[in-house]
């Protein structure tokens, strides 16, 4: 008998207010340890997904479980990394770090505990003190997934972190996101715009297409973890990112979303 | 040359190329018409004469424009947190703040001695008029102007309402606070001035630098007229010069406006 599914989507849609249903039939499951990436055109609804997952925002149609109950219910196991690092700028590293807990009440001593643990694991001890704006964007990017770690997610939203920062970074990063997952067994969904970025990371690969958002294709990405920088030069890997650009190529090309610029989330 | 050596040298010298001006056009005003700008000496022989009663004048109105604007800070901050709860509440009541701050403080004058007497206390409570606006609008806009993102991050984390006040809203508004303190704390002294002049009272304490310079222009003191407002101008800057400090020592480590000099 199989494990039950971490998060399940059923016949999932959203439309905001009355407007126009910005994801339809969205139905796919996730189980624990997935990497599970997604990937699609610009107002394909992938961020949105995020947002119904992660109980920001209410679902219009079908049903949706998270670990076990719904999402709003659900919020303890779900954790956040945003486009932005969004960390507090009058804050240093280490109170950024803090506050999911101090906003959960958790005593200062534990905090200190946890806090030293994530920092360690995204190697940002030595920056405790710092304050934001002495960061570069890669290092304010992994105070942000240490932040997001603090409260032990089963979960770990990701919406496009790496997507403002060089490629040399963002590879690194990768790296670094899968060295971090060794340590702690969350469940991750990772919205991108890069194939290889893609490839890299996940064990599932949902292709999306727009007007309305809608899950074209899931493809494996049967790697084998641990993933390095050796991975990327690796035979498989080069064929999964051209098969996976492939598809995307005729996602993109659908009409709807060409000619004209698509209506915001 | 150092960047503060030069930030030090070019205003001071400014300040002799002035003081050499006034002295000229001193010079070459006639003799019974001189009384118009009495000498840069003459002044400061004012300033050393009238020592004591400047000394008295000048404690008066500190008192009294410390007393308005720390009432102005107090109160701003409490409305300002209110009106950051709603535009409902924002609509109703900006017009009439507007409407205290359009109403000249002359004319508020003669109402506060009716209200609470002339003296100190009509003083504080002018003061407090005129600096509580700057500092109500510019808080209010701080508190409103949360990036959106960080209000996200602790919808996420479900924030309760007062954590996001004084965990998000409330830093995030400082520098904004600061700008409208900065403002107040310029305008302040100039309202106690002010308010002492059309509400200040020589009974008890000898009235403010307001009242003495009424006083001096009635007796045709002109070199101790201005000497009070030299007097009048440095309590301002001491004022700023405060605020200033507060605002470096809460922002300098994470504000971008300090970047520069941080570096």
């Amino acid at each position: 008998m199989s494990e039950p599914p971490l998060v399940e989507f059923r016949d999932v849609a959203k439309r905001f207010g009355d407007g126009p249903l910005v994801l339809e039939d969205i139905s796919f499951s996730a189980r624990p340890g997935d990497f599970l990436s997604l990937i699609g055109p610009s107002g394909c609804g992938k961020s949105t997904l995020l947002r119904l997952l992660a109980g920001l925002s209410p679902i219009s149609g079908g049903s949706l479980i998270v670990d076990g109950v719904t999402p709003e219910d659900a919020a303890a196991e779900i954790a956040f990394v945003f486009q932005e690092p969004t960390l507090l700028p009058w804050l240093n590293v280490a109170h950024n770090v803090e506050v999911p807990q101090q906003l959960r009440g958790v005593p200062a001593a534990e905090r200190t505990a946890t806090r030293r643990r994530v920092l360690d694991l995204v190697r940002l001890a030595d920056k405790a003190g710092a304050y934001p704006r002495q960061l570069s964007g890669g290092q304010k990017m992994r105070v942000s997934i240490a932040r997001a770690l603090a409260l032990g997610p089963k979960i770990l939203l990701l919406d496009e972190p790496f997507g403002a920062l060089d490629e040399m970074t963002r590879e690194h990063l990768n790296e670094e996101l899968l060295a971090i997952r060794g340590h702690g067994a969350w469940t991750a969904f990772f919205v991108t715009h890069s194939v290889a970025e893609a490839v890299f990371l996940s064990n599932r690969i949902l292709v999306m297409s727009a007007g309305p958002g809608r899950i074209h294709r899931e493809i494996a990405v049967p790697l084998p973890y641990p993933r390095t920088g050796e991975t990327r030069l690796s035979r498989e890997y080069h064929d999964l990112v051209a098969d996976v650009s492939r598809i995307l190529r005729t996602v993109e090309a659908v009409p709807a979303s060409l000619g004209r610029p698509v209506a915001p989330a | 040359m150092p960047r503060t050596l030069l930030k030090l040298l070019l205003p001071a010298l400014t300040g002799l190329v002035v003081l050499a001006v006034w002295q000229a056009v001193h010079e070459f005003l006639s003799e019974e018409m001189r009384f118009l700008l009495p000498s840069p000496g003459a002044v400061l022989q004012a300033l050393v004469d009238h020592r004591a009663t400047l000394w008295r004048a000048t404690l008066n109105t500190t008192e009294g424009a410390l007393l308005g604007f720390g009432l102005a800070v107090v109160v701003s901050v409490l409305l300002a947190v209110a009106l950051s709860l709603s535009p409902l509440v924002r609509t109703s009541l900006y017009p009439y703040l507007m409407a205290l701050q359009m109403t000249p403080l002359p004319v508020l004058a003669p109402i506060c001695v009716i209200w609470v007497g002339a003296g100190l206390r009509s003083v504080a409570l002018l003061t407090f008029v005129i600096a509580f606006f700057p500092l109500v609008v510019n808080t209010t806009q701080g508190l409103i102007s949360t990036d959106r993102n960080l209000v996200e991050l602790f919808r996420l984390y479900r924030a309760r309402p007062w954590q996001r006040l004084f965990l998000l809203q409330v830093p995030a508004a400082l520098p904004y606070f600061f700008t409208g303190l900065r403002i107040a704390a310029t305008i302040a002294p100039i309202g106690a001035v002010v308010a002492d002049m059309n509400a200040g009272s020589s009974a008890g304490d000898g009235g403010g630098l307001g009242f003495q310079a009424v006083i001096f222009a009635s007796q045709a003191r002109y070199p101790a007229l201005f000497a009070t407002a030299a007097t009048t101008c440095l309590l301002g800057f001491v004022l700023n010069a405060a605020v200033l400090a507060l605002a470096w020592l809460s922002l300098h480590h994470w504000h971008d406006s300090y970047e520069r000099a941080d570096r």
